[in-house]
Formats: structure tokens, C-alpha cells, sequence
């Protein structure tokens, strides 16, 4: 029987990017949070220092900071004729577990979704027309534009303290940044990262083709550096421990150092680690959230916290199954198009293009996450695709993230994975090799969706989400478009050799790609194709927001932190100035 | 001292002389501060003393004593054996096994890894399709006694004698035919098994030796890995100049035989300053 709890004002599930914003702004706004987080505590210090945080298993290969599999997972298959079975071990992509989530182990790759990316649908018709659209594609507008988010982009980004070069001053195009981006504001708040010898090797060879270079926007901060909110963020060192890693010295944005420090100083917070939310609780008429249901995973006790205002701020996989098994909203049926709780799931596709040289030393062990040359000419609809055949597009990079010899050891084609060839050839290889990945989005389709699934469970008895996904034929001639133009700048390095890693035909759970799982609880203008408003509040509970990347109706050719930070100050902002002042639907 | 002078043998390839890393790093890290001009330290990461204990104090490291504590005799052999195809010594470094690679797959498999501690463990077991991924309800643990018990067996049937008897070139055979998907074994999928025996070794081979594999350093030094990272600020931006140092470990830094700055990062020696001293 669980213990009923006295209510409070909110209740966060999850403590990462999204409820250590929202925590923090909600409980300087005088609310009484109680934050339920699911995995462990953890802090810069003790939990990632040196040298204990550089090891390549440990946090590489065997996902230490990751979310454990043990306890739950998700179940797979490529079309709604297989049956799906469950994800055993993590690959395709790496949810976080613990306070910060999976913001502990990004690697701080900060982009702006560009103005298109929220209208993808009404400019595509504007100017392809209505057969530009596959027939299959549920592609929408979000209901929010770039020019109503720029504030709150800009507010994330100073919290983090991005290093970055803008590309477009209100309007004006700036040398050296991103001459594609949306117009922001002002520039990043820190001067741009140091220039790798892949970067420059990639800058020169993209501007000899006449393409647009400019360094990535990177919360691996380049300055000393005092947020807004007055919390100093550390200098990074360019050590090559980011993806994956917790950074040691407090150098990379991440929720423990920004938000968390004021969050969590705040008497108005309560933090409950351990805490596994299974159901939030409506009240009879099912149109309010009454509280939710959570399981101390340290005791194995039962408990029912009571809210005014529930705020689901966990992974986009773990937000859409609550909604799910919590039976708000209607689910999504992919044969008949109606309902709305699962559809658009999206994901992304990237590909690469290796290099091999005689006569270049990388050093590719140094490194930061998001140290990176970034042409952004494929993105988007920043080039003409009248004769293409597909829309949206990626960026293609140069990253130089610190390449760990576990998991990088690039040979050329035809030496074999293992022997004497083998060795001498990685041996060989390994500093003189580099990498221009392409990183696109993908589009929604009717058959790409999520639902629970009718067989596996969670160790709580919860049934496990089901995720139903493939490549469809614009993402396939999508990436091999972008895969060709990568390969035309590294052939501009005039390597020794060129080694190309192409999409799979069929998407694959089990190779890394990105952990940038978007849809499932998309926002919009209208509740029949949509579960949450522009604000992020749920349509028929409208006091129950969702606040995560479930909310892209489709995903962009970016990684997708900087658009969540600033969707999640947006859906704060319209909680504390609109929604307290007057409880009810926003819109 | 055998193994000193097996190190010996080993770092000529890397154009290193002397048995330069039976030295303790420390003592040659104050050469590194001092000779290396090209690494310029920026002031955030001046070195300072901390962690510096007194050269003469410093004792030998007492090197723990390895053993399989998973892998029974007949198993260690059969890592032993193919582990030397998979990564195998030459005349300039070491292969695999030299770098004790067994050691760290048998400490893999008696630890959460073995029992996929942190893997989704329910069924039904289904077979499923390529893409979606590992779906036996065998452990690694499983996995290995298995695989090992059944290549054996196709060995002594087709050779006549088990795996690790076979010449060199029967081995490969017989790996390149698990890898391909040619050799079905009795009670699991043979690519399976060769594939989690050749990602372990790669692990174990590149993994700190913290693992009990990577002895030396020797995955390492093969592809100028420096190991636990120093603060790379002052040389990110000086472009196709080789970084020539010496790797360092967790226990390099633990043990107090690295030289750190006020972070706590290494700072790498010069394999050349090793050299001449």
C-alpha cells in the first residue's frame, strides 16, 4: 500500500536538463518543488574526478553514467510486422540515469534548429509544393516559432556559457559564424573553441569548394566564465573526456554546473533520488492530475506525492510511456492515423567519410565534446532541393571529441579486423586518420510511432514502450546526398585514402548513432495531431506539462539541447507568468 | 627481469631505447618539465607539487600477482590461443597476450559484466532480426564456457586435436570461419561467440591496465594513446607535431608516480627525455 505523501505545488519526474531548469525557475518563483529522480546522486565532485573519470571502458563501453538496462528498457522492431523484442544491451543510443541525466554525459554540442525546422511543414508546401511532402510523412509545424524561442535560446546559452561565433546579428551576416542560422540577438557568450589541426584541415577544404565553415557552438566553456545566475563554470583543457564522461572540471554545461547548484541550494526544493515515477494519478473526471505514484528503489517502498502541478521532465522514451500507461491522452493508432500519444517518433542519420594520410600527426586523443568545424550548407532547407528528391538536410563536421582507442582505431578498406595486418595497420592509422561526419534529421511517418508493448515488462511490472522504426526513402537518399559531399571535402585534403561509412539500409538498434530520440508527445497547434500546446501543456490535463525532445513533431538535422533548453525556459516562463496568475488551458 | 628485456625488445619499434618504462614515471617526469620546450603550460595549468612525494622515497611497484579466478585451465588455454591470432606479437610490440589480455577477459567475465549485470534480462527469448540486436539469454559467462567447449569440439573433429594444439595458421582458419558465419557450432551461433572474444579483446587490450590487461601500456604505446589525459590546451593548436609521450595510467596517478597539475591532469614525460636518461 503506498504511503500518501503531503501535497506540494509540483512535482518534477526526472532531474536533468529539463527539471533542473524548470526546478530551479519554478522554486525562485516561491513554489514548493519536490524533484523525483529515478537514479543516483551524483556531483562533479566526488563522482567525476581525476583520473578515475578517464577510463574508456568503464564510461565508454560498459555505460557507467547510463541508464541500466536491468530495470527497464524498450522493445524494438523495423515495421509493425515483427515482433518487437527488448533492447538487452544499450547501442543506438545512450539515455542518462542519475541527477543531471543525460546531461552529464553529452558532449556539449550546442546548435540553434534553424527557423525552417519549426515550420518544416508550411515552407516545404511555400515553396516544393504538396508533392515535395512524401505521401507517408506526418510532418507538421510546431506551433512555436524561432523568433518566439530566440529569447530562451539565448537564455540557455548564457547559462551555459557557450563558446560559439554568431553568424547572423539581428539580421546581419557575420564573418566567421554560421551564415545559415536564424538571426539571434546578440553573440554567444564565450569566444569560440581553439581550432583542432582536422578542423583546419576541414575549414580550408570546405572554403576551397565554396562552402560556409564556422566552429561549432560548444558548452565546453572557453573562458572563465560566471553564468547569469552567478554560478562560475570551469575552462576546459581540451582533455578528450566529454562524450560519455562527466567533466572534472566543471568545463562542460551540464545541469550540476548550472542550474543544479542554485536549484538545489534552494529551501523551496526537495531532491528524492532513487525515486522511480510508474503513474501519474488523475482524478475522476480525468481532466487533472491529481499526483504520482513512486517507488523507492533503495526500500522498495510505495508512495503517492501530490502536486498542483505535474511536470514530466524524464527521457522522451520514459515521458511518452507514462503518458501511456497513465492512460492521458489518446494512444496513437498507426493503421488508422487517429490518436496522438506515440506518433511522430523520430531519430536521425548520420554517416561518415574516414581519411587516411602519410604524412599528417592528429593527435586525436586531444580533444573536446563539441570541439568542431561545421559546414552547415546541407542543413535544413538551406540549399535548393527541387531536383532531389527529399527535403531537410544535416550538417557535416569535423569533430575532434577525443578519440578513445577502444572505440577509434580506423583502418582502410580491405585490411582485416584482426592479425598482423590488422595491428600494424591500427598502429599505423590511428593518429594519422580523421573523420567528417554528416548528422541529419529525420521526418515523421504515419508508421514510425511508439506504444507500450503488449509482452515485456519493467521490473515494477510496467509494461516497456515500443518503438517501431525504419529509414524511409528520403532519409536514405538524404544521407547518401549528404554522405557524397562530405566525401568531396575530405577528397579535397587529398588523403592517401578514403574509407566510407554509409547508412545502413534498415536502422539498426545496435551501432551508436545519436542519443537524439525525438517525438511521441509532440506539441502543436491542434490536439487532434498533437498532446501538448506551444506552451508544453497537456491538451486534456492542463495541469500536466511535457518537457522534453518528445515534444519535436520531427527532427532536425541538429543535435537537439540547445532547442530543449530553450523550449523548457519557454514552457517555465508560461508557468510563472501565466499559468500560476490563472490555472487552465494556456491557448 | 625477463620481462624487462622482453619490454626492451618491444619498444624499439617505437623508436624508444632502453627499457624505458621499467623506470617509475615520476622520475622521469621532472625531465619532461624541464626539456620540453614545445609543450607550452598555460597558466590555469601551471604544474604545481602536489602528489609529489621525494624521488628516493619512491618505491618499486609491487606488480599483483595474475590469475584466473573465471576461466578454467582448458578455457584460459583457448583465450590464450586465439587472443594471440587476434592481436599477435611481432618483433617490435606485443600482442594480446603479452599484454595479458586473458587476465582482463577473465576478470571481465567473473565480474557484472560476465552476468550482464546491467542488461535486460527477461524473456520470451525471441531470435529476432540482425537489427534488433543481441537477443540470447546467454551470458558472457555462458557465452565463453560454450563457445569454447563447442570449438573445441568442431577442432577435435575436424583437426583432430583442440584449438589451442592447432598450428597458427589452423587457428586463423578456424577464427575466420567462426567470423564469417561458416562454422556452425553445436549450441550457439559462432559469429556470436567469435565476435564478443574479439570485441573483449580489443577492450582489454586498449582498456587502462587498472583491468589486467593493456600490460605496459602496451595497447597504448602501440597507436601513441597518452592514456589518462593531460591538459592538452597549449597543444591542441600546434598542428602535425608528434605528441611523443609517455602514457599514463589511473594507477600511475593513484600511486602518486605521475607528475599533475593543480587539476590533477598528468603531465605526459617526453619519450625522448625517458630515453636519455
Amino acid at each position: 500500500m503506498a504511503t500518501k505523501l503531503k501535497p506540494v505545488d509540483v512535482v518534477l519526474v526526472g532531474v536533468g536538463w529539463t527539471g533542473g531548469i524548470l526546478g530551479k525557475e519554478l522554486t525562485q518563483a516561491g513554489l514548493q518543488v519536490v524533484g523525483l529522480e529515478r537514479g543516483r546522486d551524483r556531483s562533479t565532485n566526488p563522482d567525476f574526478q581525476l583520473p578515475g573519470i578517464h577510463d574508456e571502458l568503464k564510461y565508454a563501453v560498459r555505460y557507467e553514467l547510463m541508464q541500466d538496462l536491468s530495470r527497464e528498457t524498450i522493445t524494438f522492431r523495423n515495421n509493425s510486422k515483427q515482433t518487437a523484442l527488448p533492447m538487452r544491451q544499450l547501442g543506438s543510443f545512450l539515455p542518462g540515469e542519475g541527477l543531471g541525466g543525460a546531461g552529464v554525459h553529452w558532449n556539449g554540442m550546442c546548435f540553434r534548429f534553424l527557423p525552417w525546422d519549426f515550420e518544416t511543414r508550411s515552407r516545404t508546401l511555400a515553396r516544393y509544393g504538396k508533392d515535395a511532402v512524401p505521401e507517408d510523412s506526418t510532418i507538421q509545424d510546431w506551433g512555436v516559432t524561432f523568433d518566439e524561442l530566440e529569447p530562451f535560446f539565448d537564455k540557455f546559452e548564457y547559462t551555459c556559457g557557450i563558446a560559439g561565433k554568431a553568424g547572423n546579428l539581428k539580421g546581419k551576416k557575420q564573418t566567421g559564424g554560421n551564415p545559415f542560422e536564424g538571426p539571434r540577438q546578440r553573440d554567444y557568450p564565450n569566444p569560440p573553441m581553439k581550432v583542432s589541426y582536422q578542423g583546419a584541415m576541414f575549414k580550408k577544404a570546405a572554403e576551397d569548394l565554396g562552402l560556409h565553415p564556422f566552429p561549432a557552438p560548444s558548452a565546453n566553456v572557453t573562458r572563465p566564465y560566471t553564468n547569469p545566475d552567478g554560478v562560475p563554470l570551469g575552462t576546459c583543457v581540451y582533455c578528450g573526456y566529454c562524450e560519455r564522461f562527466g567533466c572534472e572540471v566543471s568545463a562542460k554545461a551540464s545541469p550540476q554546473t548550472t542550474v543544479l547548484p542554485v536549484l538545489l541550494k534552494n529551501k523551496n526544493f526537495e531532491l528524492r533520488t532513487q525515486s522511480h515515477v510508474t503513474k501519474i494519478n488523475l482524478d475522476s473526471s480525468g481532466k487533472r492530475a491529481v499526483s504520482v505514484s513512486y517507488v523507492d528503489i533503495t526500500s522498495g517502498q510505495e508512495f503517492e506525492q501530490p502536486a498542483d502541478i505535474i511536470l514530466l521532465a524524464s527521457y522522451i522514451l520514459n515521458n511518452v510511456r507514462l503518458l501511456l500507461y497513465s492512460k492521458i491522452g489518446a494512444p496513437y493508432d498507426p493503421a488508422s492515423g487517429t490518436g496522438v500519444v506515440g506518433r511522430n517518433y523520430a531519430y536521425q542519420a548520420t554517416s561518415g567519410v574516414t581519411a587516411f594520410f602519410e604524412d599528417k600527426n592528429f593527435n586525436p586523443f586531444m580533444g573536446a565534446g563539441a570541439l568542431g568545424m561545421i559546414v552547415d550548407d546541407f542543413n535544413g532547407d538551406n540549399f535548393d532541393h527541387s531536383n532531389l528528391g527529399f527535403i531537410g538536410g544535416g550538417y557535416l563536421a569535423a569533430w575532434t571529441t577525443g578519440s578513445r582507442p577502444i572505440q577509434y582505431h580506423p583502418v582502410p578498406e580491405g585490411v582485416p579486423r584482426w592479425g598482423a595486418e590488422w595491428k600494424t595497420a591500427a598502429a599505423h592509422y590511428y593518429g594519422r586518420s580523421l573523420v567528417i561526419s554528416t548528422h541529419g534529421g529525420v521526418i515523421s511517418y504515419r508508421d514510425n510511432y511508439l506504444d507500450l508493448d503488449p509482452t515485456y515488462r519493467d521490473i515494477y511490472g510496467t509494461p516497456l514502450l515500443r518503438v517501431t522504426f525504419d529509414w524511409h526513402d528520403n532519409e536514405l537518399k538524404r544521407s547518401n546526398y549528404l554522405t557524397d559531399q562530405a566525401e568531396k571535402i575530405a577528397k579535397a585534403m587529398r588523403p592517401n585514402k578514403i574509407r566510407r561509412q554509409a547508412l545502413s539500409k534498415h536502422y539498426s538498434i545496435v551501432p551508436y548513432q545519436t542519443t537524439h530520440n525525438t517525438g511521441g508527445a509532440i506539441m502543436g497547434v491542434d490536439p487532434k495531431t498533437s498532446v501538448v500546446n506551444k506552451y508544453l501543456q497537456n491538451w486534456d490535463v492542463p495541469n500536466l506539462f511535457v518537457v522534453g525532445s518528445n515534444t519535436y513533431p520531427q527532427n532536425a538535422g541538429y543535435n537537439p539541447t540547445d532547442t530543449l533548453g530553450a523550449l523548457t525556459y519557454w514552457c517555465a516562463d508560461a508557468i510563472k507568468n501565466h499559468y500560476i496568475k490563472n490555472p487552465g488551458l494556456l491557448v | 627481469m625477463t620481462d624487462q628485456l622482453g619490454r626492451r625488445r618491444f619498444l624499439k619499434g617505437l623508436g624508444v631505447a632502453g627499457a624505458a618504462t621499467a623506470v617509475p614515471i615520476s622520475i622521469l617526469s621532472n625531465a619532461a618539465e624541464t626539456k620540453s620546450p614545445a609543450y607550452t603550460q598555460p597558466t590555469a595549468t601551471q604544474p604545481t607539487a602536489r602528489s609529489q612525494k621525494p624521488l628516493a622515497n619512491q618505491k618499486p611497484i609491487a606488480l599483483r600477482q595474475q590469475a584466473y579466478t573465471f576461466l578454467s585451465a582448458p578455457e584460459a588455454a583457448f583465450v590464450e590461443a586465439a587472443i594471440s591470432r587476434l592481436i599477435p606479437a611481432d618483433d617490435q610490440n606485443p600482442g594480446a597476450l603479452e599484454a595479458g589480455v586473458s587476465y582482463f577477459i577473465d576478470q571481465q567475465l567473473d565480474g557484472a559484466y560476465g552476468t550482464m549485470g546491467k542488461n535486460y534480462r527477461q524473456g520470451p527469448w525471441g531470435e529476432g532480426t540482425p537489427e534488433q540486436g543481441y537477443q540470447l539469454p546467454l551470458t558472457p559467462q555462458q557465452v565463453y564456457r560454450i563457445g569454447i567447449n563447442n570449438v573445441n569440439a568442431y577442432c577435435n573433429g575436424k583437426y583432430g586435436k583442440s584449438f589451442n594444439t592447432l598450428s597458427p595458421a589452423q587457428q586463423d582458419e578456424v577464427l575466420k570461419g567462426l567470423e564469417k558465419g561458416e562454422i556452425e557450432l553445436d549450441d550457439l551461433p559462432g559469429k556470436i561467440f567469435f565476435e564478443m572474444v574479439y570485441a573483449n579483446t580489443v577492450e582489454g587490450f586498449f582498456a587502462d591496465p587498472a583491468y589486467g590487461g593493456n600490460r605496459d601500456k602496451a595497447g597504448w604505446k602501440l597507436v601513441g594513446f597518452p592514456g589518462v589525459a593531460a591538459a592538452y590546451i597549449g597543444f591542441i593548436e600546434q598542428y602535425n607535431q608528434p605528441y611523443n609521450r609517455v602514457p599514463v595510467s589511473l594507477g600511475d596517478v593513484q600511486q602518486h608516480l605521475a607528475q599533475l597539475d593543480h587539476h590533477g591532469h598528468p603531465i605526459h614525460p617526453l619519450i625522448e627525455d625517458i630515453a636519455k636518461k
